[in-house]
C-alpha cells in the first residue's frame, strides 16, 4: 500500500489532478450538462482523495519529499549540484498536512455544493476551471518547500479567486470587488517578488530550508521579512489590512467564499512558514517583538472584526467581518507561541498549547465558516436577498438549511459540544496564563459573535411565514449534502477533539516549532 | 472609417509570416532566445494585426473564439501529460527522461557555437510546443475580447 504507483508520487498528483481536471473542462463542458458535471464531481473527489491519502502518509511516515524532474523524487540534492537543491521540491511535513485536509474535505463541500447552487449561471465551465485552478493554488502554497514557487502558486490563486468573486457580474459590483481583490493580491505578490528577490541576491537559493540554513539576519533580511509578512497578513485579512475582505466575502458566490476561506488560510499558513521556518531563531532577540506584532494585530481583528459585524444589514458581509474576527484567534494562538519560543518552560506549559488552539482553529473556522457561508448561499439561493432586514420565516420551509446555520453559529460562538469551543478553549486557557487581559478580549470577542449570530438566526429563521417569501422550500440534495459534509466534521470535531490535537495538531505545532527538522529533511543532518 | 486597401492587404500578407515566426521562436524555444510563452505571444500578434486592419466581424469569420479556447486547452493539456510522461518512464512528475533514453529529441545541446539541431533537449521541446499553442489560444482569446468594441464607424 505504501509503496504504490499512486502513493510515490502523492505530491505530484496533489498538484496535478485539479489542473489536469481544470483543463479538460472547457472541452467535457462541450459535451453537455451531465458529462460536466459529472467531470466536476470526478475531479474533486480524486482530489480530496490524493490529498487525504498524501496527508494520511506524512501523518504516518513524516515529512514527504517531492523532487520534481529529477532521477528520484525522494532526493533533493543531485549529485553534481554541491549541496543546492536546484530543483522544486515539494517539502510536505505535519503542518503542510494539516492546510492539506483542510483544503481537501473544504474543496470536496463546496464543489459538491456548487453543483447545484450554480447551476442556474451560464459560463460554468469557466467557473470550474477557476474553482480547479484556485483548489491546484492553494494546495500548491500549503505544499511547496521552494519560496518562488510559493509566489507562483500564491498567484494563481489569487488570480482564480479574483475571477471567481467577478463571476456573478451582479450589476458590476462582484466586477468592482474582483478587481479590488485581483489590485491587492497583485500588490501583495509584488512585495512579496520583490522579497524573494532580495534573499535570493543575498543567498542564491530559493529553497525554503537551504535559505533558511543560510540566512544571517542582515539589513535586507529583515527588509525582506517586512515585504513577506505584510502582504500574507493582508491576504489572510488580519486588521488593519482586511478593508478587501467584505467585498470580495459578500460578492462571491458563496461556494467559492467558503473556499476563499481556505485561500486565506493558505497565507496564513505562509506567514507562519515565514516566521517560525524561514527566520525561525534568527529573530531570538526578537521573539517577543514579532509574536506581540501576530497578538496584536491577532487582537485588533478580533476586536475589530466583530464590532464591525455586528451593525451589518448583509448577511454575507456581517460573517466575512466575523471572518476577519476569528482570524484574529489564529493569530492571537500562534502569536503566544511566538512571543514564548526562546522560553523553554512556558513553551511547554502553555505556548504549545497555544499554538495548537490557533492551528485547530485554521480548520475549525475553515469548517464551521464555510458552513456558513453555505447555508447564507442557500438562503440567498431560495429566497433571492441577503438583506436581513427583508428576511424571515425561513425556517418553517428550509429546516435543514436551518439546523446546519445553527450549528455553525454556535460552533463559531464557541459553544459546546461544537468544534469551535474546543480550539477556543485551548486558546482561552493558554493565553490566560500568558496575559489575561489577551484571553478576557477573546472571551468578550466570543460573546459578541453569539450576539451577533443569534440576532442573524432570529432575522432568518425565526417568525411567522411571509407571503413574498411563499415559494421557497427547501435547497436541492446537492447542496443539502455539501453542507452535511462540514457539518459532520463541526459536530465530530467538537464532539471528540482529543484524536484530531493528537493526531493532526499537535504534530502540526511540532512542525512549526522544528526549524532544524526542516533543514535537514532537505540538507541532511546539519 | 475603413482602413485603406493597402493596410488590409499588407495585415493579411503579414499575417502568415506573424505565425510562421512566432513557430520558429516556439520550434527553437530550447536552443535560442525566446521560447513557448514567446512564439506564442507572437503568433498572438498576428490577430492584433488583422483586428487593427479589419473589422471585428471580418476577423472572427476566420478566427474562431471557441477554436482558440480549444488551443488553450489543448496547449495546457500537451503541457500536462508531458509532466505525466514522466511518472510512466519512472522518474517523477516532470522529469526530462526523453533526453538520454527516448527515440526523439534525446541528445543534449552541445555547448558553444552550433548550428543549431533541433532534434535535442528531451522534452523541453515538447513543453514549448504545450505552451506556445496555449499562449496563442489564450492571448488571442483575450484579444478577441478586448477589441471587439472596433467597429466600423457609421457615415
Amino acid at each position: 500500500m505504501m509503496d504504490t504507483f499512486v502513493m510515490r508520487h502523492l505530491p505530484a498528483l496533489l498538484i496535478a489532478v485539479p489542473l489536469f481536471a481544470a483543463f479538460l473542462m472547457p472541452i467535457v463542458g462541450n459535451a453537455g450538462r451531465v458529462a460536466r458535471n459529472a467531470w466536476v464531481l470526478l475531479g474533486a473527489l480524486a482530489t480530496s482523495a490524493v490529498g487525504l491519502a498524501l496527508a494520511w502518509k506524512v501523518l504516518a511516515t513524516g515529512t514527504v519529499l517531492y523532487v520534481f524532474g529529477a532521477a528520484a523524487a525522494h532526493l533533493p540534492l543531485p549529485m553534481d549540484s554541491g549541496g543546492i537543491p536546484i530543483r522544486i521540491v515539494f517539502q510536505v511535513d505535519a503542518l503542510s498536512a494539516l492546510m492539506v485536509v483542510i483544503a481537501s474535505l473544504s474543496s470536496l463541500g463546496i464543489t459538491i455544493y456548487s453543483l447545484a447552487a450554480e447551476s442556474r449561471q451560464s459560463g460554468l465551465e469557466t467557473f470550474y476551471a477557476m474553482l480547479f485552478l484556485l483548489v491546484a493554488g492553494v494546495l500548491g502554497m500549503v505544499s511547496t518547500g521552494d519560496l518562488f514557487n510559493f509566489f507562483v502558486f500564491l498567484e494563481i490563486s489569487s488570480l482564480a479567486g479574483a475571477a471567481l468573486v467577478a463571476y456573478r457580474v451582479d450589476n458590476g459590483v462582484a466586477v468592482e470587488a474582483g478587481l479590488k481583490y485581483a489590485l491587492l493580491s497583485t500588490l501583495g505578490a509584488l512585495a512579496v517578488l520583490t522579497a524573494i528577490g532580495i534573499l535570493v541576491g543575498q543567498y542564491d537559493a530559493l529553497n525554503l530550508a537551504t535559505l533558511a540554513s543560510r540566512l544571517q539576519f542582515t539589513t535586507l533580511d529583515k527588509i525582506a521579512l517586512v515585504l513577506l509578512a505584510v502582504p500574507l497578513a493582508m491576504k489572510c485579512g488580519a486588521v488593519p489590512m482586511h478593508f478587501w475582505t467584505p467585498d470580495a466575502y459578500t460578492t462571491a458566490p458563496s461556494s467559492v467564499t467558503a473556499f476563499l476561506v481556505v485561500s486565506s488560510q493558505a497565507s496564513l499558513y505562509g506567514l507562519f512558514r515565514i516566521l517560525f521556518t524561514l527566520y525561525g531563531h534568527l529573530l531570538q532577540f526578537s521573539w517577543a517583538t514579532f509574536g506581540w506584532f501576530l497578538i496584536v494585530v491577532g487582537v485588533l481583528s478580533m476586536f475589530v472584526g466583530v464590532t464591525m459585524a455586528i451593525p451589518q444589514k448583509d448577511v454575507k458581509r456581517l460573517m466575512a467581518y466575523h471572518a476577519v474576527s476569528q482570524t484574529g484567534y489564529m493569530l492571537l494562538g500562534v502569536g503566544v507561541g511566538l512571543a514564548v519560543l526562546g522560553n523553554a518552560d512556558a513553551l511547554a506549559t502553555y505556548g504549545r498549547t497555544a499554538m495548537a488552539g490557533g492551528l485547530f482553529h485554521i480548520i475549525n473556522h475553515a469548517m464551521y465558516k464555510g458552513l456558513l457561508f453555505l447555508t447564507a448561499g442557500a438562503v440567498f439561493y431560495r429566497a433571492g436577498t441577503r438583506n436581513l432586514n427583508k428576511l424571515g420565516g425561513l425556517g418553517h420551509d428550509m429546516p435543514w438549511t436551518m439546523v446546519f446555520f445553527m450549528i455553525g453559529a454556535l460552533a463559531i460562538a464557541g459553544v459546546p459540544p461544537f468544534n469551535g469551543f474546543a480550539s477556543k478553549l485551548l486558546i482561552y486557557e493558554s493565553v490566560f496564563r500568558f496575559s489575561p487581559f489577551l484571553s478576557i478580549v477573546a472571551m468578550i470577542v466570543s460573546i459578541l459573535t453569539l450576539a451577533s449570530f443569534v440576532k442573524v438566526f432570529h432575522s432568518m429563521f425565526l417568525g411567522p411565514r411571509r407571503a413574498e417569501f411563499a415559494a421557497v422550500r427547501e435547497v436541492p440534495a446537492p447542496m443539502l449534502a455539501g453542507m452535511a459534509l462540514l457539518a459532520v466534521f463541526v459536530v465530530a470535531a467538537g464532539l471528540a477533539p482529543r484524536p484530531f490535537v493528537d493526531h493532526l495538531i499537535q504534530p502540526a505545532v511540532d512542525a512549526l516549532v522544528d526549524r532544524a527538522g526542516y533543514i535537514a529533511a532537505i540538507l541532511g543532518g546539519s | 472609417m475603413k482602413m485603406t486597401k493597402i493596410v488590409r492587404t499588407t495585415a493579411d500578407l503579414f499575417f502568415p509570416f506573424c505565425l510562421v515566426f512566432g513557430l520558429y521562436v516556439v520550434v527553437h524555444g530550447h536552443l535560442t532566445p525566446g521560447g513557448g510563452f514567446q512564439g506564442g505571444a507572437v503568433m498572438a500578434t498576428g490577430t492584433a494585426l488583422l483586428l487593427v486592419a479589419r473589422a471585428y466581424d471580418d476577423v472572427t469569420g476566420r478566427i474562431r473564439k471557441g477554436a482558440m479556447k480549444a488551443c488553450e486547452a489543448a496547449g495546457l493539456l500537451i503541457f500536462l501529460c508531458a509532466g505525466f510522461s514522466g511518472l510512466f518512464a519512472g522518474r517523477p512528475f516532470m522529469a526530462n527522461w526523453l533526453a538520454p533514453a527516448g527515440q526523439w529529441f534525446r541528445t543534449f545541446v552541445a555547448h558553444g557555437p552550433n548550428p543549431g539541431d533541433l532534434n535535442t533537449a528531451g522534452l523541453l521541446p515538447l513543453l514549448n510546443f504545450g505552451v506556445g499553442i496555449e499562449v496563442l489560444g489564450g492571448l488571442t482569446v483575450i484579444l478577441l475580447y478586448m477589441l471587439s468594441g472596433i467597429k466600423e464607424e457609421k457615415k
